[in-house]
């Protein structure tokens, strides 16, 4: 059994005009020291999906149905205090921005101690030693002085690692990155990616990672996610994803990466924009925007217009759409009338 | 293919006479370039962080002293662009390339240095002096969340510009001028009664290239157009301004943190550090064969596709602040190449042999 699974999981909204259903049907499931990227656009509910994990959904959202258990334990519905026990200690989050994530008023000494304390019955100088050695693990230079500090005297890059050692603090078993290195510059993002990843492998943490970035995803996560809408459409592992995307949502994210075109050609846009999660479109969320809507020979592939797609396995992939399960469909005919 | 000549300023507190003989100096191996369109010349500029007169007044050793802090934000810069041509100036926060950009429009003052536009100083003019340059040279900001006014439609915000830079014009011409320029970005004509927040990030983006297009200019300052969008609207906006390029034969200085968008979009890359450029070459050069190690390093951080482990180059320790700059070479401290030398004197712009220039004092003598 994996250490996470999430089955079904549906999460709303309630607004005034209504429920917006933010996920639908999402499930995944993660292994002891896996690491998972969760990849979509703005809108897409990856960010929902990783908070809902420790039911960090503020209100009005909600989670509305579905299962996440953790090492045998169902999370959903489960008291705040026990809640408590978990989040943080064995399921740690790290936030997009490290300016906010840090309280400003505390040093980063004393909100270390404050969060092993909070755990653990532990004296305050054993707990300062854990903070020390988690910050030499996150290799920050001269670590000792830094936890006299205030988080405005460090750099965008130093927060960061300094979120990185307080998730460590209690030897998390998963660790949940919410666009850990969005507000970072690119040689900072690889050097944070990089230590998430050692440390990772170190200590056979499990990661979340929730990311835009499909290079990301590609240089640290074994499977990933793809989500569009609200909803998985595509699932595997990462570098068969990267190589051969089955979905066209997929494969147009990643064909309208700069680096897949010549240079000063167009670069392959997928048009339109991702339709706002209270006007879904019918059937198949992308349709509107699909190239593959119509088949080859001009005729209308109707049941992407009329019908939410199901999973199919292609490999060790699967993904959410009629036009792989036709296809597929049309490539296994043929093989079994050729074994008979 | 066009010819660079740019080259850094010896000193950081150098007057703009000593900047451009530096220039000059550095610009003696390069090929007689064609009439640069916009030209930037040992450009400088400083931000004080002491507040006012008062503010700055401290009491030291029994004394009252006026003690100022400056923040160095462009460190003599040197840069022409040709017409018809991209430049993109890359670099990481900090680094003054946004300040560069609002130099360039005359939205912040220069320190030192001049620019000129199409042979004539646009640095040191008023704001109603620089109004016939304003209609030729055009800006589009980076959020296009904050850049359209909440208050107005769009075509209450189209036309603006429109009227500002032709007031003869008649209101006919003027709304068809809207709708061309709105059909031109793709946003159905008929919008133009609505809000900005009833667009989506794409649309007002769109929309701010719709208003930076619309009094027909021939140069387009580009500050992190689609830094804060989707992947998949980004190539939609890259596209749109690639193909307004064409049809308009528009130059651009466009200003990112994005290498791949440069690989893709520019003619010419500057690569920037602490306020100052440290290699300027073709795209496709840079991207072949990066000299300087900043370079070397900025482009090991990419995360690519085919990647299946972070490869970048560590540099040690983080962007040193601009308010007190290293000596020497301002990279020196993250350098792994970095010896005496380099501690000490300021590089300035060579050739290399591929055709475009590097600041670095170990690509000269050949050790890099």
């Amino acid at each position: 059994m994996s250490l996470l699974e999430v089955n079904h999981l549906d999460v709303r909204f309630a607004l005034r005009r209504g429920d917006v259903q933010a996920l639908r049907d999402v499930c995944f499931s993660l292994d002891r020291g896996e690491r998972l990227g969760i990849v979509g656009e703005s809108g897409a509910g990856k960010s929902v999906a990783a908070f809902s994990l420790l039911n960090l959904i503020a209100k009005p959202g909600y989670i509305a149905g579905g299962s996440i258990r953790f090492d045998g334990q169902e999370l959903i519905g489960l008291s705040d205090r026990a809640l408590r026990r978990i989040r943080g200690h064995r399921i740690s989050m790290i936030f997009q921005d490290p300016m906010m994530t840090l309280n400003p008023v505390l040093t980063i000494g004393e909100q270390m101690v404050e969060c092993l304390k909070a755990h653990r019955r532990i004296s305050t100088r054993d707990a300062r030693a854990i903070s020390l050695r988690k910050l030499e693990q996150v290799q920050i230079p001269s670590p000792e002085a830094r936890l006299d500090q205030y988080p405005h005297e460090l750099s965008g890059g130093m927060r960061q690692r300094v979120i990185i050692a307080i998730a460590l603090l209690l030897d998390p078993d998963i660790i949940i990155a919410d666009e850990p290195t969005t507000a970072l510059d690119v040689t900072i993002q690889a050097e944070i990616m990089a230590l998430l990843l050692e440390l990772c492998e170190e200590h056979n943490v499990g990661l979340v990672l929730i990311t835009h970035d499909l290079g990301v995803v590609s240089q640290v996560t074994q499977r990933m996610l793809v989500m569009y809408a609200g909803r998985v459409i595509e699932q595997g592992p990462t570098r068969e994803i990267i190589n051969d995307p089955q979905h066209p949502y997929t494969q147009g994210l990643i064909n309208a990466l700069p680096q897949m075109a010549t240079p000063g050609e167009r670069l392959n846009q997928i048009p339109g924009s991702m339709p706002s999660l209270s006007h879904l479109p019918s059937g198949c969320a992308f349709h509107p925007r699909c190239g593959f809507v119509t088949r080859p020979d001009g005729s209308t592939r109707q049941a992407c217009v009329d019908e939410v797609p199901g999973f199919v396995t292609s490999g060790n992939c699967q993904a959410a759409c009629h036009m792989v399960a036709e296809m597929i469909e049309r490539e296994r005919i043929p093989a079994e009338e050729q074994d008979s | 293919m066009t010819t660079a000549s740019l080259s850094t300023a010896g000193s950081s507190k150098g007057s703009s006479a000593a900047a451009s003989t530096a220039s000059m100096d550095s610009g003696a191996a390069v090929p007689e370039a064609a009439e640069p369109l916009l030209s930037i010349r040992g450009l400088e500029k400083r931000f004080s962080l002491s507040g006012d007169f008062l503010e700055q007044l401290k009491f030291k050793g029994g004394k009252l002293v006026r003690e100022q802090k400056h923040v160095h934000a462009i460190n003599g810069v040197d840069l022409d662009i040709q017409r018809g041509e991209a430049l993109c100036v890359v670099g990481e926060s900090g680094c003054g390339k946004s300040t560069v950009a609002r130099t360039v429009m005359g939205l912040i003052h220069p320190s030192a240095g001049e620019i000129r536009y199409d042979g004539e100083r646009i640095d040191d003019r008023s704001t109603k002096e620089l109004l016939p340059f304003r209609r030729r040279m055009q800006m589009i900001f980076q959020n296009p969340y904050a850049s359209l006014n909440p208050r107005m439609t769009i075509q209450q915000t189209l036309e603006e510009p429109i009227r500002l830079h032709h007031p003869d014009w008649s209101p006919a011409q003027v709304k068809d001028k809207v709708a061309e320029v709105m059909n031109a970005v793709g946003i159905a004509s008929d919008w133009g009664g609505r809000y900005g927040h009833e667009f989506s990030g794409g649309q007002r983006q769109r929309i701010a290239i719709a208003r930076a297009l619309a009094v027909d200019p021939e140069f387009i300052v580009a500050d992190e157009p689609i830094s804060a969008l989707d992947v998949s609207i980004q190539a939609q906006v890259l596209n749109l301004l690639m193909e307004a390029q064409q049809q308009r034969n528009l130059t651009y200085l466009f200003i990112t943190h994005d290498l791949a968008v440069v690989e893709h979009f520019g003619t010419r890359v500057a690569v920037m550090y602490l306020g100052r450029v440290c290699e300027v070459a073709p795209t496709a050069t840079l991207f072949a064969t990066p000299r300087h190690p900043y370079t070397q390093a900025l482009m090991s951080a990419i995360p690519r596709l085919e990647d299946d482990r972070p490869q970048h180059i560590r540099l040690e320790g983080e962007v040193p602040t601009p308010v007190k700059l290293p000596s020497g070479c301002v990279f020196h401290g993250r350098c792994p190449h970095a010896n005496a030398r380099c501690r000490d004197e300021v590089p300035a712009l060579i050739a290399t042999d591929e055709g475009g220039q590097v600041a670095c004092h170990g690509v000269e003598e050949g050790r890099i």
